[in-house]
């Protein structure tokens, strides 16, 4: 294909947080569709009984499965949040250069302490089950 | 140089008053998820999900079966638009477009139609 000039790509733009925020919620939305198989997988393994469900306690109840468990309720919580930041910009509110700079900051907070608290309850209530 | 018109070349290429409905389900399907995710995360959180018999129980009780199958339909056509326009911005070539395009259609459809199965199984199950 013949050299043609290009638009300005991203990379000329200098950086700030709110493109992190962006491509973020690209990254979290194909975390989540993952985490949709994770939890097909879940009512299938509970559809077929109680063998099949046993098979899938202790890689559920494992380290790795719980820290997969805690990235997708994170994934979830940060893709929720910045998702209502979309669709208020969508209704053409919010867009203001410091608008969109405080509500990045409100999803980044609200991300972690939502995060926090489930991984306590993902991560505790095993403490006390084991 | 082509001998397509230039009608022929614009055909099936977007906006024949169709453009916009990928980006409106898109959003449609957002606002249906948002209080069905936030329901499931709580439930799941302080479900036992060691237990089996109240993991059946749970699915099964009174409307659940129905939130659990509206999320997992809705949650997989939001994923299918939106790893759609993931692969259209960074997968490119038209073989390997069109390959992951299509796997990620039956991937998940096939997601849907499982999880549904799963969740109908359980409820009818327990209902009887």
């Amino acid at each position: 294909m013949a050299e043609r000039p290009l638009s300005p790509h991203i990379t000329v733009y200098r950086w700030a947080y709110t493109m992190t925020l962006s491509i973020l919620h690209r990254i979290t939305g194909v975390a989540l569709a993952l985490a949709l198989l994770g939890l097909v997988a879940w009512l299938v393994s509970a559809s077929l009984g109680a063998d099949a469900y046993a098979a899938i306690v202790p890689v559920l109840m494992s380290l790795p499965g719980k820290l997969l468990a805690a990235l997708a309720v994170a994934a979830l919580i940060y893709h929720f949040c910045n998702g209502l930041r979309h669709l208020a910009w969508d209704m053409g509110w919010g867009f203001e250069r410091a608008d969109a700079r405080r509500s990045a900051a409100l999803v980044v907070a609200v991300t972690l302490i939502g995060a926090a608290i489930c991984i306590y309850f993902i991560f505790g209530r095993s403490a006390g089950a084991a | 140089m082509s001998l397509r018109a230039p009608l022929a070349r614009a055909l099936h290429h977007g906006t024949a008053r169709d453009g916009v409905r990928h980006w409106v389900v898109q959003r449609v399907t957002a606002i249906a998820l948002a209080p069905l995710a936030i329901w499931l995360l709580v439930a799941l959180l302080s479900l036992p999900l060691a237990d089996y018999a109240s993991v059946r129980r749970w699915v099964g009780a009174g409307m659940h079966p129905v939130l659990l199958a509206l999320i997992v339909l809705i949650a997989a056509w939001h994923a299918w638009l939106g790893v759609q326009v993931v692969i259209e911005d960074y997968v490119h070539g038209f073989l390997s477009k069109t390959l992951a395009l299509l796997c990620s259609l039956f991937v998940h459809v096939l997601l849907a139609a499982a999880g549904v199965y799963a969740v109908l199984r359980i409820a009818l199950a327990s209902g009887a």
